[in-house]
């Protein structure tokens, strides 16, 4: 169990190893759904909600797998969780903010193949994180996604109204903005350390 | 696949027996897979951990070619058998063919510039000095960080780094502290990579804090690391 | 196994997958290993065959027991399938050499999330027969590997001056650090992107002009 202190390991996962930017996770909703700040900002929301949720079933799951010597089996467990998890937030959501739910639409399910979220399983498991440190890390994560997309949406409608030559419209557009926006990131590092 | 199982798809009543047992069936098929290609991976997994700690530990104690692993707990160093999990920190001894012993390789870590930084350093009981150092894990900076791994001058601090214990025996005389390069005075400084301080700060640490806390369990030991086997 | 399809309808369904549908630059499926892996030759490498090698096998089950899976299971068979073969890949990597597998890093974990394969076995071998999915699969592997490449090689001989570990740049050449770097990765693709949807305008306004002089 590694002695990093909470407020490291929250700003570790948020802006110095933003899971977007630094890490490669992710980038499939980072690219589908900053595009507005409305879309953006739920996905985040979201995002964080099955973060929690995932990263604390994880640490039960792999828990066990290690107790019953069964860690082959991690990955597939990892996934069922995931997946399970998708689908508890998304009928609590349901259940106790309608709205919500009909704001968040189709990107809930999206969430199961998001890679932020298996990724976050993964690198808890091979940190060896407590289950406090877990979740600070789930949370942290979340919040450097909802970040990256939530900076990304403001970029891309600022430049909505701006004359961008027709080759690099889209993805190019957006890959190019977030490698200068990863590139800034980068002046994060060594944030935290002595 | 015959065309007269495909036109029951299209009927929407489906039983649950057949969900579960699909999902079933074709679980337990993964399950048996899996554990198939477990078991015949295991032992080349096995061997390729081995040798990759083990080209590690010959690297920071010259001259050894035997190997032994010791996990510390309570306080107390034992021997680990091969393939025993570990439930303290591990540590080996490096022995030369006749199974004198050489030197010990202690593991040590730190946050470096962009993750947590694992070395590998030598240590001599003898002249109670660090022997050599490997980088196990960076993710460092490549052409600035990453020369911890690589630079030849940086390498030189740890061919004899001044490790010695105090008079109480429970911590180092001196602490292991990174200096700016070309300002070491003393053997038990490091001299830092110009343009790398934080990677280079990140090692000294390393080094600090694993020196303070296991050489003094180390040195108490020493009978049952020389042990005859 | 392919004896019975036409010849140009199974070519048909290997070529598409490595260029007019090609999964990384036209479909903008599976980014995040293409970003995370390209930062040398042999990791790129390393990652397209590994991803192939689930994709075949995942679409070749999926497909050989597309009759039996019901609608409403679909999805979970089809992920409990990928997982076995993602950690089956694992497993093999770690036993074939474990510095690959320390470079690749969670990475291979993650094809399992991969949304082409994923999106392969749902928009393809659940409809259509073992040969033709196992062409599709590969067509498309392939085509995830030749984005990985391009990448692969650009990083590599940009931010180390080497290709596959050898050094191909004069040791005058300082590397571009940036290239082996998170944002790296971002630039590059975004500029083959560029690349290829200017090629794309050019081609269209050629055509465009040849049929305006034709008029």
């Amino acid at each position: 169990m590694p002695d990093e202190s909470l407020s490291f390991i929250f700003l570790n996962a948020c802006i110095i190893n933003n899971f977007v930017l630094s890490m490669f996770l992710g980038i499939c909703p980072f690219l589908g759904v900053s595009g507005k700040f409305e879309t953006a900002s739920r996905m985040g929301l979201a995002v964080i909600f099955v973060m929690l949720v995932s990263s604390s079933c994880a640490y039960g799951i792999n828990h066990l797998l290690v107790q019953y010597d069964l860690e082959f089996l991690r990955l597939i467990c990892y996934i069922a969780v995931i997946a399970s998890s998708v689908q508890l937030v998304e009928m609590f959501i349901k259940k106790f903010s309608p709205a919500l739910f009909r704001a968040l639409g189709i990107f809930l399910p999206l969430i199961t193949t998001n890679c932020a979220i298996l990724g976050l399983a993964l690198f808890q498991t091979a940190k060896e994180y407590s289950f406090l440190q877990c979740l600070v890390y789930a949370v942290g994560a979340g919040c450097g996604f909802t970040l990256a997309l939530v900076i990304m949406s403001g970029l891309r409608e600022k430049l909505e109204l701006a004359d961008v030559p027709s080759v690099v419209r889209g993805a190019a557009l957006t890959l190019l903005l977030a490698g200068i926006l990863s590139m800034a990131f980068m002046g994060f590092a060594g944030l935290g350390g002595s | 696949m015959s065309t007269a199982e495909n036109v029951q798809a299209p009927v929407p009543q489906v039983s649950s027996f057949k969900m579960i047992y699909t999902l079933g069936g074709v679980a337990m098929v993964s399950g048996f897979l899996l554990v198939l290609v477990f078991q015949a991976t295991e032992g080349r997994i096995a061997a390729n951990k081995k040798a990759a700690i083990e080209r590690a530990v010959f690297q920071v104690v010259p001259g050894a070619e035997q190997r032994r692993s010791f996990q510390i707990v309570d306080g107390d160093v034992a021997l680990l058998p091969e393939g025993e999990a570990a439930t303290g920190t591990v540590f080996y001894g490096g022995y030369d063919a006749s199974g004198a012993l050489l030197g010990v390789a202690l593991p040590a870590s730190s946050q470096g510039y962009a993750d947590i930084v694992k070395v590998l350093y030598g240590y001599d009981p003898n002249t109670e000095t660090v022997i050599g150092m490997t980088v196990l894990e960076s993710k460092e900076t490549p052409g600035l960080g990453d020369k911890i791994a690589k630079d030849p001058r940086f390498q030189e601090n740890f061919a004899a780094l001044d490790v010695k214990l105090n008079e109480v025996g429970d911590g180092l005389a001196n602490a292991v502290v990174t200096v700016k390069n070309g300002a070491k005075e003393h053997p038990w400084e490091i001299d830092g990579i110009a343009g790398a301080t934080i990677s280079s700060k990140t090692v000294g640490r390393a080094m600090n804090a694993s020196a303070s806390e296991l050489l003094p369990i180390i040195r108490k030991n020493l009978d049952v690391l020389k042990a005859e086997q | 196994m392919a004896a019975k399809s036409k010849v140009p309808d199974s070519f048909d369904v290997f070529i598409k997958g490595l260029w007019k549908e090609n999964p990384v630059f036209v479909m903008l499926l599976g980014m995040c290993p293409v970003l995370a892996v390209s930062n040398s030759v042999m990791n790129a490498i390393a990652m397209g065959l590994a991803t192939t090698f689930v994709l075949v096998c995942s679409s070749t089950l999926v497909s050989l027991l597309r009759s039996f899976i019901p609608k409403q299971v679909r999805i979970a068979t089809y992920i409990v399938i990928i997982a076995t073969f993602v950690t089956i890949v694992d497993y093999a990597i770690q036993a074939i050499s474990l510095d690959l597998y320390k470079a690749l890093g969670a990475f291979i974990s993650l094809i399992v999330v991969n949304c082409i394969i994923l999106g392969r076995a749902e928009a393809f071998a659940s409809k259509n027969t073992v040969s033709k999915s196992v062409l599709d699969a590969v067509g498309m592997g392939l085509g995830f590997a030749f984005a990985l490449l391009c990448l692969g090689v650009v990083r590599e001989v940009l931010g180390s001056g080497s290709l596959l570990g050898f050094q191909v740049l004069p040791d005058r050449f300082q590397p571009w650090a940036i290239m082996i770097l998170p944002p790296g990765g971002f630039i590059v693709l975004g500029s083959w992107l560029l690349l290829f949807a200017w090629f794309a305008e050019h081609k269209q306004r050629k055509n465009a002009e040849g049929e305006a002089a034709r008029a």
